[in-house]
């Protein structure tokens, strides 16, 4: 569409047709005072802050709420302008308490702010204020509702972004009261965005409360690092601490959103069992060394556990929250060695497919694209827990009229309604897929292996109906989430999604896990192939084998085995009875301590520069913003010193960046790998276990060591709480009832609560991992009973 | 939870339905609730208005705010008979002062509240639109006009 012209404040400015006074204004740099407009909220235009003379029209108009018409002149700052503007102003005013000295939000405040502009100087309200009483929404957001100015941003948010109407505004008048009605905690996984949207301090971060003002902050930029987006943010620190982080916009990955994930894990950064000395074990005594020592200790650990066992007996195994160079330089140290067990896929069971990625897992469209599709395939994934940003892109898309479709073995609540559901137990989810893929069939081309391997698939009506989803949508993807990759039949979950993603010709996107799975496969911290998706003469094993194996020594970085892996059990097992366990780690997690023999101390993301690539490959580098805790070091210095050790060649990096370009490099001259191809699976897995099988996801705030230790985040109730949940007639049948505590045997044992769930289908039972209750549980049948 | 509204009430609510678009259902919100708190002694409490919310696929926000928002819903427990009278500018002229005072002393409700024997609730209320008779009250859905103290008595003698 062309463009129209209109002057604003005597300056002459091309917009679309269409939008608003206050878009062009803020596009030409022209500031108009506003509290309820929000370019990513819907127009309430209810506060009247933005009133602007406009020529021909008979009283000042929100600029907001006022589409601009070809010619149209813009008054921002004449006297009617100024006039309307300091008269809502001091009704705005009339109310609020201007307790500015005692409210977080001073220094930083559009209220205060706009006042100072348009306030005046002494107030003529002499009568009784308002005063309502504050409520209780949980532990990330505080609220002091006598500030609130009533522009409803908090509410839109909720009903427009957040999916969840759980704020409104009730009563009227006078007696309007912005709340949640009943006392409760508002459940979103986005609820901090709130706090930035308020523009007064009636909402405020509860965690940042009273802890600093706005001006002794320093902001710094950084990458979020619990999710495969890679949100942007921006990190306040004050005398080297970090003392809250805020989104930063970036409109092709966040927007101007954050995950409260994100914006709350620092409370972990500063927990009280950061490792902050290199440790040793000797006997069974723990003792702080210096570096050199630990150093020293550690090479001569390892080359005396390769004279004797070999090479292949060594193991390292990363957080998928690594940097790319601290992945780059972890393989490069243990191939060096002449080892290439090296993985970052803790939670996966099943690598049958590895060969078949092209170079790395990922999203075969890019962020906003998503909001486009059609149709989007959701598979066992609960998005808005898992990749909180991207729940908002898939809302998105529904709202705009997508037909969005879910398998899963939980029925999950989206904030979005679907247009086809399976819930299945888990066992079955490859048969729906068969079943999807043989629905196709009836019109699409197929390859002939794979209608063989189909050839007994029974077809359901809801298969039909997703298949026929995907084939009309114009552009349609499927999205894997961590139910489907942890799936003990993963591969064949990819195969059947890869074969269906042909056949009907949509997208696939692996939301994987952690903030870098992307960069692990490209720095080469995957045991089948090099940096740069180089070939290898002999390919290493997995992370799940190096366990089940039970090799002799074992490198860790930033893993909590008992609580990160797919099997905690099996995990623990190969560390306790391993020669040798060298942790890098940022905390000093006493259960690590039990396993291991060397502890180095590594920093967090905040105190490291360091590399993501998220999931559509952006790659995004982070600076350190604070110096590192005592003795810590980031993690790539840490590993070129391991290299210069053992005299590996090619460790004479002096920053992050060289260790960065030399992957690059070698990136720049790779071929480039195509996608995953269609390989038939053998055969389909028999869906009739026989036996009750257990369901398992990590709850969103119990993903890594730092949110973990995020106490904000874990008094929320969001997550799914530790316990075995289960479907009233399932629990009917093992003779349980809600509130009794069962006792689960899995090859380990747990105690726990039982939660009846109806969310859960028949012939299973969810049992959450990240928990320590639930760490000893392992893979395979399970045995519920009632503990006596 | 839709059970705590009588399947009379969900009946009559699934008429009016029947008069918006299907995925509007939200436009029957005042209806169901003035159905809603007939139903329920004259009042919504939270688990009702919660069951208005899921019967018509409403957030249960927007339900507390629709409820909240106008004052013939009430929010907290009433009397047996809910007499809203009115104290606007025509009515004040016309002595509704008196029919208050009045109304507190046979009732036993102060304005605004209910009597201990939970049989009457004292409202006041803004012009009901029946000036030209006023002073004025509203019992139920009967408007009860040109009041005297008399009157009054008259009236409340009728009530059970
Ligand atoms: S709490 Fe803040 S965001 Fe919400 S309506 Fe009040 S002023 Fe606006
Ligand atoms: S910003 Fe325009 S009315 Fe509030
Ligand atoms: S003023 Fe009482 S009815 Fe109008």
């Amino acid at each position: 569409m062309d463009k129209i012209d209109i002057e604003i404040d005597g300056k002459m400015v091309q917009v679309d047709p269409g939008s608003m006074i206050i878009e062009a204004a803020d596009e030409a740099g022209i500031v108009i005072p506003r509290f309820c407009y929000h370019k990513k909220l819907s127009i309430a235009a209810n506060c009247r802050m933005c009133l602007v003379d406009v020529e021909k029209a008979r009283k000042p108009l929100p600029a907001c709420a006022t589409p601009v018409t070809s010619g149209m002149i813009v008054r921002t700052k004449s006297q009617l302008a100024r006039e309307a503007q300091k008269s809502v102003m001091e009704f705005l005013l009339i109310n609020h308490p201007l307790d500015c000295p005692i409210c977080d939000q001073g220094g930083e405040c559009e209220l205060q702010d706009v006042a100072m502009g348009y306030g005046d100087d002494v107030s003529r309200f002499t009568e009784g204020k308002r005063s309502v009483k504050d409520k209780d929404i949980g532990p990330l957001v505080s609220t002091d509702m006598t500030r609130c100015i009533h522009c409803t941003r908090c509410i839109r948010f909720g009903e427009e972004v957040a999916g969840l109407r759980e704020l409104g505004a009730t009563g009227r008048g006078e007696h309007m009261e912005v709340g949640t009605y009943v006392a409760k905690s508002v459940k979103s996984e986005l609820s901090g965005n709130i706090i930035d949207l308020c523009p007064v301090g009636a909402l405020t971060s509860k965690p940042f409360r009273f802890s600093a003002r706005a001006w002794e902050l320093q902001q710094r930029n950084s990458i979020a690092v619990h999710d495969c987006v890679g949100s942007n943010t921006q990190l306040h620190i004050r005398r080297n601490e970090v003392m809250r982080v805020v989104p930063q916009e970036n409109e092709a990955i966040n927007e101007t959103w954050l995950s409260d994930r994100d914006r709350f894990s620092y409370v972990g950064l500063n927990s009280d069992d950061r490792l902050t000395q290199p440790m040793i074990r000797q006997k069974d005594q723990w003792i702080e060394v210096d570096w050199p020592t630990a150093f020293v200790a550690m090479k001569d650990a390892l080359t005396a556990c390769i004279e004797q066992h070999g090479p292949e007996q060594v193991a390292a195994i990363a957080s998928p929250n690594s940097t790319v160079e601290e992945f780059y330089l972890l393989q490069k140290v243990l191939r060096g060695l002449g080892s290439n067990n090296v993985d970052h896929r803790l939670r996966q069971k099943n690598f049958d497919d590895q060969d078949e990625v092209g170079a790395y897992p990922g999203l075969e469209c890019n962020l906003s694209e998503l909001a486009h599709m059609d149709s989007i395939l959701l598979l066992g994934s609960n998005i808005h827990h898992e990749q909180p940003i991207l729940g908002h892109r898939v809302r998105k898309a529904a709202r705009r009229g997508a037909q969005v479709l879910a398998l899963n073995p939980l029925k999950f609540n989206y904030h979005f309604p679907l247009a086809a559901e399976s819930v299945v137990p888990p066992a079955e989810l490859c048969d729906r897929l068969a079943g999807i893929a043989k629905a196709l069939m009836e019109t699409q081309q197929a390859p002939e292996d794979a209608k063989k391997l189909l050839a007994n698939t029974v077809v359901s009506e809801t298969d039909k109906v997703m298949a026929q989803h995907l084939l009309q949508a114009e552009r349609a993807i499927i999205l894997l989430g961590t139910l489907a990759q942890h799936h003990s039949h993963a591969a064949t979950i990819r195969r059947l999604s890869r074969l269906i993603c042909q056949m009907a010709n949509v997208d696939l996107g692996w939301l994987t896990d952690g903030a870098n799975a992307q960069g692990a496969w490209l720095a080469g911290a995957i045991p089948h192939r090099g940096p740069a998706n180089s070939s290898l003469t002999a390919q290493g094993v997995t992370a799940h084998d190096a366990f089940e194996k039970a090799l002799k020594a074992y490198v860790l970085m930033n893993v909590e085995p008992n609580l990160d892996c797919a099997d905690g059990r099996q995990a623990r097992h190969a560390l306790t009875s391993a020669d040798m366990v060298i942790a890098l780690s940022t905390f000093k997690d006493p259960l690590l301590m039990e396993m291991a023999h060397i502890l180095l101390p590594i920093t967090p993301y905040s105190e490291t520069a360091g590399t993501y690539v998220n999931v559509m490959g952006e790659w995004q580098t982070a600076r350190a913003v604070v110096t590192p805790q005592g003795e810590a070091r980031p993690g790539w210095k840490v590993l070129r010193v391991m290299g210069n050790m053992f005299n590996l060649p090619g460790f004479e990096y002096t920053s992050q960046s060289s260790v960065l370009a030399e992957l690059k490099e070698q990136l720049d001259n790779a071929s480039s790998s195509g996608g995953l191809q269609w390989v038939c699976p053998e055969s389909l897995p028999n869906a009739d276990k026989g036996y009750l099988e257990r369901i398992t996801q990590w709850p969103l705030y119990r993903v890594d060591p730092l949110v973990r230790r995020s106490q904000p985040l874990q008094e929320t109730t969001l997550q799914d709480a530790v316990g075995i949940y289960m479907h009233s007639d399932q629990a009917a049948k093992l003779n349980l009832k809600a509130g009794d505590v069962a006792h689960i045997e899995q090859q380990g044992t747990a105690t726990l609560n039982v939660f009846i769930d109806e969310r859960v289908p028949l012939g299973s039972v969810y049992v959450p991992a990240g928990y320590l209750e639930t760490a000893d549980l392992s893979g395979g049948s399970i045995v519920v009973r009632r503990d006596k | 939870m839709a059970y705590l509204l009588s399947a009379e009430v969900r009946a009559e609510i699934d008429k009016w339905l029947e008069k918006y678009p299907k995925d509007q259902k939200q436009s029957a919100v005042l209806t169901a609730l003035h159905l809603a708190q007939e139903q329920n002694q004259g009042w919504l409490s939270e688990d009702v208005m919660d069951a208005v919310a899921d019967y018509l696929d409403m957030p249960k926000i927007a339900v507390y705010e629709v409820a909240s928002f106008y004052s013939m819903y009430e929010l907290k427990p009433v009397g047996k008979h809910k007499i809203a009278v009115c104290t606007n500018i025509s009515c004040m002229l016309r002595n509704s002062d008196q029919i208050v005072k009045h109304l507190e002393q046979r009732t036993g409700a102060k304005l605004n509240g209910t009597s201990e024997d939970g049989k009457f609730t004292l409202k006041e209320v803004e012009c009901l639109g029946a000036c030209v008779n006023a002073p004025m009250f509203q019992i139920g859905k009967e408007y009860y006009e040109k009041l005297t103290p008399e009157k009054v008595d008259e009236i409340l003698d009728g009530l059970e």
